[in-house]
């Protein structure tokens, strides 16, 4: 009986401390810098504004899982003639979890014959990223992609 | 500043849609981490990136901290007539690099 008891105080010690410790951990996980599906809409809407956005004519490719989020191949092609009065204006890619969620922007013409870029990103945690191709009659496009990341960037501390 | 690499196919036929590839050492350094005593190393990285082909804006890039260390860059371009590409690189600190590339189109 008094084993019993016992048990049951130190049980109750050792929840209280686990406790403590969480607590003390949350203030730490608050303030780490980190853009959030919202952040990711706001920046999104500073970039082309209210237009409405459709699925459609964006391939985004990148490999659905990395080992490494320091450096991940990405390349985005559009569906487009590249004609004078039918091209890619600009093609923006933005994420979800990065500390800011801006990656690149590029700005193309009828004289790229081919809208399709390729660059390397950062990612900092497992996250969907999203393309949005702005099209010279004002039309708005977008493709999405999931990415798991096993080793995130923006992590190390020299 | 920095080194730098552009890959562009040497010679063309005059309406063909050629790949133009790019790279530039360079931290790319995001402003985020800190240094052994605890100090964050300032932000220090490419923000834009430009190419013309004879003088005439062809591609613009505007980068963020979200790409990697040593940009690489790859695009395509109608190869319209023979001449200069000219690729320049811009960053925080105001520092421009730049590279050339020739071309000739038959």
């Amino acid at each position: 009986m008094t084993g019993e008891t016992e048990s049951y105080t130190r049980r109750v010690v050792l929840a209280g401390v686990a406790g403590a410790t969480a607590l003390a951990t949350v203030p730490l996980l608050v303030r780490r810098a980190e853009a959030t599906p919202e952040t990711m809409k706001a920046a999104i809407h500073r970039v082309i504004g209210e237009s409405p956005v459709r699925k459609g004519k964006v391939t985004l490719d990148i490999p659905p899982l990395v080992e490494n989020g320091n450096t991940i191949a990405m390349s985005v092609s559009v569906d487009s003639p590249m004609i004078e009065n039918d091209y890619v204006k600009a093609i923006h890619i933005f994420n979800e979890k990065n500390p800011q969620p801006d990656i690149i922007s590029v700005h193309l013409g009828p004289r790229a014959g081919k809208a399709a870029f390729s660059t390397r990103i950062r990612l900092a945690d497992s996250q969907n990223v999203v393309a949005i191709a702005e099209l010279s009659d004002g039309s708005l496009w977008s493709d999405t992609a999931e990415v798991i990341v096993t080793i995130a960037a923006c992590l190390e501390y020299n | 500043m920095a080194r730098t690499l552009v890959n562009v196919p040497p010679k063309a036929k005059r309406g063909q849609v050629i790949e133009i590839k790019t790279l530039i050492s360079h931290i790319m350094e995001t402003g985020y981490r800190r240094n052994e005593s605890g100090a964050p190393i300032p932000r220090d990285i490419i923000n834009l990136f430009t190419c013309t082909y004879n003088g005439t804006e062809i591609f613009r890039a505007d980068l963020h901290q979200a790409i990697a260390a040593n940009p690489f860059i790859s695009f395509h371009t109608v190869a319209t007539e023979s001449g200069t590409l000219q690729f320049q690189w811009t960053d925080d600190n105001g520092q421009i690099e730049t590279a050339s590339a020739k071309i000739t189109v038959e």
